[in-house]
């Protein structure tokens, strides 16, 4: 029997070689430029040949499409439907152009129930919440499965091409990131802790600085994240308040890599505690434990204490509170704004050609999203960097956060929403409702002629609760005075 | 790859929707994505849960009306047929197909059916009038709080004093046809379904 196993045995030792010596002189190639904070540019290079594979691919499939007369889905990322841009008083008034005079009397049609309906059923096709809370659809295939929605055999070079990518991706790229993410979160957690033993001072700073920057710099290669940082001039300086749309748990590990912030968040239990407990030894970062997280005056006072002291890094907060898809902003909880210090907004947008960064925490769970992440292709983003913000006079913390979060929508290019994220999870509020019940109940009891800037402002606030595109809240912002004039006085008639 | 491919849509049944409703081949594998990303609970059909998923319905003052326009009566769960269905009211009147084959039945978005559409947001029992009773619940349903009972009261006696002819103190369909008749119906129940 001996003999026979022979020629594998000696195969078996072949390929076993082959395989280190590639898996390591890929590591040290890795490694090294990241140790030293240099990059030699293979994953541009890697992302340039990437994209032509892909256009490559598209055109096979649309012309399979053509010849077998099929039809090729294409994502509605033009949307369903088109949808009217028209408020409630507007559109109750085309209702009932069949002339009735305004008179003092309440007037109600039975045709206004077709505004509502139309809103209704349009909301039931295309709304735009509940799309924010799965991922982004693509207008070409980036031969993932799944992010492909054809799922039909087009033609043999593409699924040999497919094949391919897969065994790439899985026999190659993901053991290589595996073990990258391993030694770059190992390396964080004996370092940090070695460095939390010397005393206080310049040296243990400068020290935690790099160190940290390096582990952060290998993950970001363990991801082959490929990013690329917008006006660095204002980058977010101690003492104040970074602040970024979310997207993902990865935003963190993307921004620190070009700079030191003090994290905020919860400590958990396992790996993530670990790595959390050594990182507070060599710098301070903020973490709560599961009660105080809730105590919003002890999380106010933490970061005000530590925004106060100069010598400690920007604290990086985001907002929403939760992940969301990349394609829009949604409320900014009002806790950070109320500190009073300089806001740095940051806009982050990833490519979602390359791999889908958005975390579905309702369909993932932490091991496997990143298992998803660290078999896609690569992770491509920008991050611009948004000159500094304060709360100006007379600004509630509200709007200031409203603010914030337009000017980051802006640069990044996504649908700026007043909707919560927290919606993800939980119910609508009621008072929502109430105001539209209000909105209607105005129209039907007309007492007065109303004033043209009344209609605008009401016109306006009405817009918001249905589309929330950007333009609309900046200038209900400047009528917000009129508005409360206005409502006042109707009231009181 | 296997659980998309299992709840992909087959060919037939596509070209039984298009027959049925109108709706092209993209709409209807566009709509059908928007139908799988609703069903949570990833069964083939919606609940009245999944419809109040959604918030701008949720903030819909006759929201509950709506979703419960989906669904036949006595039942809890709409497939993807009886979600089209429903669409297919909505379809904006395109004029080739007024003058199309005169002996089929009539197509699901005449104004004639968008008029039944918005007939039964109003009637509550199905019982193919509107009473008064119906008509305050489903106005109380649109303003709220912010009007008084006898203000309401004294607007629903309106309507109906001016809709109803054969003096039954409520509105047939056939009464609500004829109150509605200056009205764009096909303009305002239509949405602009893009291709």
């Amino acid at each position: 029997m001996g003999w026979f196993l022979l020629p594998f045995d000696n195969l078996l030792c072949i390929v076993l070689g082959i395989s280190f010596t590639v898996g390591f002189s890929s590591l040290l190639v890795i490694v090294v430029p990241a140790v030293l904070g240099v990059s030699i540019g293979i994953r541009r290079l890697y992302m340039k040949s990437l994209l032509k594979v892909f256009e490559w691919a598209t055109v096979r499939m649309e012309r399979g499409a053509k010849e077998k007369n099929q039809h090729l889905y294409k994502p509605y990322s033009n949307g369903i439907i088109a949808k009217e841009l028209s408020s409630l008083e507007q559109e109750i008034q085309e209702l009932r152009a069949s002339g009735t005079t305004l008179s003092s009397e309440p007037e109600f049609e039975m045709a206004d129930i077709m505004y509502f309906c139309r809103r209704g059923v349009e909301s039931i096709v295309d709304d735009e919440v509940t799309k924010r809370f799965s991922a982004q659809e693509l207008e070409s295939w980036n031969l993932l499965t799944r992010s492909n929605f054809n799922a039909r055999h087009i033609s043999l070079r593409l699924s040999v091409l497919w094949g391919l990518g897969l065994f790439i991706r899985y026999s190659f790229l993901l053991p290589l990131r595996v073990t990258l993410a391993a030694s770059g979160i190992g390396l964080l957690v004996v370092l940090t802790t070695i460095v939390g033993f010397i005393p206080s001072g310049w040296l243990r700073t400068y020290l935690s600085e790099k160190i940290h920057l390096m582990s952060y710099r290998i993950c970001v290669r363990s991801l082959t994240a490929i990013i690329t940082y917008h006006n660095s001039e204002n980058k977010p300086k101690n003492g104040g308040i970074c602040v970024a749309n979310h997207t993902t748990p990865i935003d963190v590990i993307i921004l620190a890599n070009d700079g030191c912030y003090s994290m905020v968040g919860q400590i958990h239990g396992g790996l993530i505690g670990v790595v959390q407990r050594a990182m507070v030894k060599s710098s301070p970062h903020i973490w709560f434990e599961r009660s105080e997280v809730k105590d919003r005056h002890l999380v106010a006072e933490r970061l005000s204490n530590h925004v106060a002291d100069k010598t400690k890094h920007p604290i990086l907060i985001f907002p929403e509170g939760t992940c969301i898809n990349n394609t829009s902003v949604m409320m900014f909880k009002k806790g950070s704004f109320e500190i009073g210090c300089t806001v740095y907004p940051v806009a982050i947008k990833y490519d979602p050609r390359f791999g889908d960064a958005f975390w579905n925490s309702s369909k993932f769970g932490m091991v496997n999203y990143l298992l998803r992440m660290m078999s896609s292709w690569a992770i491509v983003c920008s991050v611009w960097y948004l000159p500094p913000m304060s709360r100006e006079e007379g600004e509630d913390a509200v709007q200031f956060a409203n603010r914030v979060k337009a000017a980051i929508a802006t640069q990044g290019g996504l649908v700026d929403l007043l909707w919560d994220g927290g919606l993800k999870r939980g119910k609508v509020k009621n008072t929502f409702k109430e105001e539209q019940q209000k909105l209607y109940s105005k129209v039907l009891v007309i007492k007065c002629q109303r004033s043209p800037t009344h209609c605008l402002g009401e016109a306006l606030d009405q817009r918001i609760y249905w589309i929330g595109s950007l333009k609309v809240i900046s200038i209900t912002m400047n009528y917000s005075d009129t508005i409360s004039i206005a409502m006042n006085y109707s009231e009181t008639m | 790859m296997g659980s998309r491919a299992s709840t992909l849509l087959r060919e037939e049944e596509i070209e039984e929707i298009k027959k049925e409703t109108g709706f092209s081949h993209s709409q209807i594998t566009r709509l059908y994505s928007r139908f799988t990303s609703l069903d949570k609970g990833e069964n083939g059909t919606l609940s009245r849960e999944d419809f109040q998923r959604i918030p701008e319905l949720a903030i819909n003052p006759l929201g509950d009306r709506i979703i419960n326009a989906f669904f036949p009566e006595g039942e809890d769960q709409v497939n993807f047929r009886g979600f089209m269905r429903t669409l297919a009211h909505f379809r904006p009147i395109e004029d080739n197909e007024k003058n199309k084959d005169p002996i089929a039945s009539e197509p699901l978005n005449s104004r004639s059916n968008k008029l039944l559409f918005a007939f039964r947001l109003y009637d509550l029992d199905r019982d193919d009038k509107i009473s008064r009773d119906e008509l305050l619940q489903v106005l109380r349903m649109m303003v709220g709080v912010n009007i008084s009972d006898e203000q309401l009261g004294s607007i629903a006696d309106r309507t109906i004093q001016e809709a109803d002819q054969n003096g039954d103190n409520s509105i047939s369909f056939n009464e609500f046809i004829k109150v509605l008749e200056k009205v764009d119906v096909e303009q305002k129940m239509s949405i602009r379904f893009l291709h």
